[in-house]
């Protein structure tokens, strides 16, 4: 799982109707020092995050299609998580 | 899922019997701010998307998931038509 920050929306009419009622978020990943990291993707969102809130995000399919909680969903990436806090022991 | 833009089509007639009738598009990736970013693709369509439009992308088994049970060997596939997308500062 990777931490990220939730950055906008997508809104698309026609899409997949297994995707149906279900929120896509543009997220971006960040590193363990909140700075972005790679490019920015789209999750699906059944928790209900907020833009620049920070999340939790799972990018592999079968995850996804878990936290969906449709079967044959054809998603790759999904927001299992809204993060409070991470807190790092660093020596 | 991925931003993507439509670029091209590929026309393949020798293929897998399970990519029959399955339109395949070339996706350029696209950032938050609509650059390219990384490299062109070629992705299986169930959307009816064309060239020039913007889409959403999937990668991995779950691209072939819109055509079960047929079991379409693709590892991208678009599963969206974007109409806009917003980025918020």
């Amino acid at each position: 799982m990777q931490l990220a920050r939730v950055i906008g929306t997508v809104v698309a009419t026609q899409k997949h109707r297994k995707f149906d009622g279900a929120k896509l978020l543009l997220v971006q990943p960040l590193t363990l020092e909140n700075t972005p990291r790679g490019t920015a993707l789209i999750a699906v969102d059944s928790l209900g995050a907020g833009v620049h809130e920070k999340v939790l995000i799972v990018m592999e399919g079968r995850a996804a299609g878990e936290a969906l909680g449709r079967k044959l969903a054809p998603v790759d990436a999904a927001v299992v998580g809204i993060v409070d806090t991470v807190d790092l022991v660093r020596e | 899922m991925q931003l993507a833009r439509v670029i091209g089509d590929v026309v393949v007639t020798r293929k897998d019997e399970n990519l029959m009738g399955v339109t395949l598009l070339v996706l350029q990736p696209i950032a938050a701010d609509g650059s390219a970013v990384g490299r062109t693709l070629v992705a299986v369509d169930s959307m009816g998307a064309g060239v020039g439009e913007t889409v959403f992308f999937v990668r991995g088994k779950e691209a072939s998931f819109p055509f079960y049970p047929t079991e379409v060997p693709a590892d991208a596939g678009v599963v969206g038509i974007v109409d806009h997308w917003d980025v918020e500062p």
